[in-house]
């Protein structure tokens, strides 16, 4: 049964914004949470740690996003849990979000001189308060502008969980392409709803860029 | 956990494995070629043109880059054939690929280009070496040079990205999985073979690249 493009459609579509929104805000938590222990790792004194940390990115970063996904979607199947494909799409969206945030904070640690760490000791801090008073703050302001460009990735990206089933922009455009037949139109909706979520933040992040040259 | 993994079913369909592998390959190195040549005009355009061309270049390399590449290879499979153009799947990949990396490409070649300080352009003149002289040996070779570890990731990030061609039908490796899946209902294996492949096809070519940076780049 086939019927025109509507306004409703639209409205839809628009509706259908919150779940890649909330699907890439969880895999922000996730994939912060694995990021620190992997940046932490990879930018630490003990040698193994190092190698594993860049194992973990290596083969998460070579191996396509796609199969990820299946993989744990039918994965987690096996083990016996019978889960819906948002929880196997987070898992998924954690796991890919964890290397390319842990690789970016990696970077901006190890990016911080030497002197500042012996800059911090010779005034007494311990370990944990060079870290955290002098390292972190710095390292943070390196990190901030390609963290929120590593978003923009990850926010065009969750188009993907589409084929597990997740009912997000782009698959509610699938939806509604099956119902009207108009997959120009639909797709042409679709992809400038995405570039609405993606462009503020693409300029946001240029802009951080810009900011952060004058102060170095 | 009393699931058997059998792994057999799955490596006994070698041929379709091996069919979709080429594919990928085909797709990944006619991408790879086509989009480094749209990169590179689109870059020159960025940096050397007059506004007009640029805000035009801009606004390519904008909506390319703040889009997913699913919805543009939908919008050429399925969109275009409403307004009477119709393409094979292997076709529409092809553009849909190369539109995609032509405009990542141009935006990591423009920063190289403007990685150029102007004092060596102008060394370069009062050298009296002639316009393409100066844009090959002073702009576009050490430009290339300075963006190479960025540009490279991104073409395997590409190779890996191929894998969504699958969702129209086009039979690269990942839709070769797809296939074996339906054949034997093994799809933990099967997708852990073809993520395997993938992992093994990405250190090549980053292996290969690194020996390419050694022979392309090599001070005389």
């Amino acid at each position: 049964m086939m019927r025109e493009l509507s306004g409703l459609d639209l409205a839809y579509l628009i509706l259908a914004m919150r779940w890649t929104v909330l699907l890439t805000l969880l895999a922000l938590v996730g994939g912060s949470t694995i990021g620190l222990l992997v940046a932490a790792a990879g930018a630490s004194r003990q040698a193994p740690l190092r190698h594993l940390a860049r194992a973990y990115v290596g083969v998460v970063q070579g191996i396509p996003l796609l199969a990820w996904l299946f993989i744990f979607y039918f994965g987690l199947a096996i083990l016996g849990y019978n889960l819906p494909p948002w929880v196997a799409a987070t898992v998924g969206y954690s796991v890919y979000a964890g290397a390319f945030l842990g690789e970016i904070w990696r970077g901006a640690l190890v990016s911080i001189p030497k002197t500042q760490w012996e800059a911090a000791l010779s005034i007494g801090l311990n370990y944990a308060e060079q870290l955290l008073h002098v390292i972190i703050p710095q390292a943070v302001r390196v990190a901030i502008p390609p963290t929120v460009g590593f978003i923009v990735q990850l926010i065009k990206n969750t188009s993907l969980a589409a084929v597990i089933g997740f009912v997000e922009l782009t698959r509610e455009g699938q939806l509604t392409t099956a119902a009207t037949f108009q997959p120009f139109a639909v797709y042409l909706i679709v992809a400038t709803l995405y570039f609405c979520l993606c462009y503020p933040l693409t300029r946001y992040s240029r802009q951080l860029e810009g900011r952060l040259r004058v102060i170095r | 956990m009393s699931y058997k993994f059998q792994f057999r079913d799955v490596l006994a369909q070698q041929d379709a494995i091996f069919d979709g592998l080429l594919m990928t390959l085909q797709l990944t190195a006619g991408t790879i070629s086509l989009g480094f040549v749209i990169g590179l005009l689109v870059a020159s355009v960025l940096v050397y043109a007059k506004p007009w061309a640029k805000t035009m270049a801009r606004v390519y390399v904008e909506v390319i880059r703040n889009t997913p590449l699913i919805v543009q290879l939908f919008l050429i499979f399925f969109g275009l054939p409403s307004l009477g153009l119709k393409l094979d799947v292997v076709t529409a990949s092809l553009i849909a690929l190369t539109v995609n990396l032509g405009a990542y490409t141009a935006e990591i070649v423009r920063a190289g280009f403007e990685s150029i300080a102007k004092s060596q352009i102008e060394a370069g003149i009062s050298l009296g070496l002639s316009g393409p002289q100066v844009f090959r040996h002073v702009v576009l070779i050490p430009a290339l040079k300075n963006v190479y570890p960025s540009l490279t990731s991104q073409y395997v990030l590409m190779m890996l990205a191929t894998s969504v061609v699958s969702q129209i039908s086009a039979a690269d490796l990942f839709h070769a999985g797809s296939i074996i899946q339906s054949r034997t209902f093994r799809d933990f294996e099967v997708y852990t073979v073809v993520a395997a492949l993938y992992l093994a096809l990405s250190l090549l070519m980053r292996g290969g690249f690194s020996v390419c940076y050694r022979l392309l780049f090599r001070r005389p």
